[in-house]
């Protein structure tokens, strides 16, 4: 089999819309392309039936009820809904927030809005392995408690927190939980009645969907949860998200659900398979080198390494037909190495040094052959004109030297 | 971000990368940058008694543009006097290899390794440091 380049392997960030998906949604530009709020003619109840059939799918996916579905535009819009929309609504039963410190910034940002207004947020660190530390969170609790927010599935290091033992913890003491599954549905199981979950956001394009769609799901009974909107207008969406339905969005997102849920159990052994694959040929071609996050408890296609001595950047520069992602701060808009590393502990150099690989649907063992093949020819090249290397050989620890800071 | 054709071409076949033993009396090694900011540069010449570069050596820890700083860096040294050297501006690497605003900073890394190295010969010599190194910084 020949390979096609470049090689798309950063599935974290987005993924390739199924042609299936595509396929599915066509009509609603051209033929069935009303407002699936007209109430009164054929092309409003088409639209209406197409977002209706959507949400079941949607809603059966994660063991939730249809009328639980709000549609966004993406899980960022859902994340923000969430948080804002609770501490507005129960701004007179508390005033505290629990978060956690690897958060993607979609939660983190609205969290530190809200802190400047004068909410107050616990910022749970995170252990080595990247996954919170229960007994912290209980003790983290107040009678002001009115939201947890913990992700589900990390974006960078691909750990799963205990949502369940979390959603438990919320449920008791009488306290919304929210999670961020942007990267989990569709990709491993998630019940929002077994995980006690209480608002949920994702995304259509981390599931082969369509960008520019989202869900949040908002729990009705046991307990029943309340947002204040972020947006006013029409009413849609029970009242919680006004704005005309993006339907050829919504029958994207419902399709792509679809589809990951009818191929989950198999595509997940498929993709463990070949992130084990890729985890051993580095591991075993390439010396100092980690894996940041769980090994364990992480997402079957995702992996996260830091390679020392050469720095991120460089590293992607010699794999330039392979799309991954880099925790090095030269990758970055803020010129700051990755957060979510640096909170596992990670030294800043190895931060530098991490390449992010996030395996899809679309990628074969050819593909993952090919990268890290190039990438143990391109780590040895890096690290023949690495003074840190040098240093390393001579045996002189690089933590311990002091280095004239610029 | 795209690179330049400079900067790439610098990254694919990088010049003189290598070590001189920093022990040695006609050898210059400047260490400079710092892991934590993702970029370290050791930068050496090698000097003879008329006080010319004879040759240069460079590893780099950090990203393409660093790499190829100090790779052009390690090119334009040989043959130039200390004092030419000291006089070496970052601005002239940014000028060669179209550095763009954001990498700008592995130019001034670069010209401050080449400042080092000479720095470290000239005192190791014990001989006069060039006019330009004391009046910077």
């Amino acid at each position: 089999m020949t390979i096609k380049n470049p090689i798309y392997m950063d599935n974290h960030a987005t993924t390739r819309t199924d042609p299936r998906v595509v396929e599915a949604m066509l009509p609603y530009f051209t033929e069935v392309f009303g407002n699936a709020s007209s109430r009164n003619h054929l092309f409003g109840w088409q639209a209406e039936d197409a977002v209706e059939s959507a949400r079941a799918q949607i809603a059966s996916a994660i063991n939730a009820d249809p009328k639980e579905i709000v549609f966004t535009s993406g899980a960022t819009e859902s994340n923000n809904l969430a948080i804002k929309g609770i501490a507005e609504m129960y701004a007179e039963k508390g005033n505290h927030i629990i978060t956690c410190v690897t958060e993607h910034k979609a939660v983190i940002d609205p969290c530190k809005k809200l802190e400047r207004m004068g909410y107050n947020v616990t910022w749970l660190p995170v252990q080595k392995n990247g996954l919170i530390d229960l007994g912290q969170l209980k003790e983290a609790f107040t009678d002001k408690t009115i939201l947890v927010s913990i992700m589900h599935g990390n974006n960078e290091i691909g750990v799963i927190q205990p949502i369940a033992e979390i959603g438990k913890l919320c449920q008791e003491r009488g306290v919304a939980f929210h999670t961020d599954a942007t990267q989990t549905v569709g990709k491993i199981p998630v019940d929002v009645k077994e995980q006690s979950i209480h608002l949920l956001s994702f995304s259509g394009h981390k599931i082969y969907g369509p960008k520019g769609v989202g869900v949040l799901y908002v729990r009705r009974r046991k307990p029943r949860i309340r947002v204040t909107p972020l947006i006013d207008g029409g009413g849609h969406e029970r009242g919680m998200r006004s704005g005309t339905l993006n339907v050829t969005g919504i029958v994207g997102l419902g399709k792509a659900v679809e589809l990951c849920v009818a191929e989950m159990e198999e595509e997940s052994v498929r993709l463990r398979g070949l992130r084990d694959y890729l985890r051993k040929k580095l591991f075993d071609n390439i010396p100092e080198i980690y894996e940041n996050g769980d090994p364990e408890h992480k997402l079957p296609h995702s992996l996260n390494v830091s390679f020392s001595f050469v720095e991120g950047e460089s590293l992607l520069m010699g794999i330039n037909d392979v799309a991954v992602s880099s925790g090095s701060a030269c990758t970055s808009a803020s010129l700051e190495p990755s957060y979510v590393l640096k909170s596992l502990g990670v030294g800043d150099e190895l931060a530098h040094s991490s390449i992010r690989f996030g395996l899809g649907r679309f990628n074969t063992k050819e593909e993952v052959d090919y990268v890290t093949d190039k990438l143990i020819a391109v780590v040895e090249k890096l690290r023949a004109m690495s003074p840190l290397y040098e240093m390393h050989q001579e045996g002189i620890d690089i933590t311990k030297v002091e280095w004239a800071h610029h | 971000m795209a690179y330049s054709e400079k900067i790439i071409e610098h990254y694919n076949n990088p010049r003189n990368v290598g070590s001189f033993d920093k022990n040695q009396d006609n050898v210059g090694t400047g260490l400079v940058g710092a892991p934590e900011c993702g970029d370290v540069m050791k930068l050496q010449i090698q000097v003879n008694e008329e006080g010319v570069i004879t040759d240069a050596k460079f590893k780099t820890f950090g990203c393409g543009s660093a790499i190829a700083s100090s790779s052009l860096a390690t090119e334009w040294l040989k043959g130039k006097t200390l004092d030419e050297a000291a006089a070496l501006k970052n601005t002239a690497i940014v000028e060669e290899l179209n550095l763009p605003p954001i990498k700008i900073h592995c130019s001034v890394l670069a010209e401050d390794a080449i400042k080092a190295a000479i720095k470290d010969y000239a005192e190791k010599k014990g001989v006069e440091v060039p006019g330009s190194l004391t009046a910077h910084h």
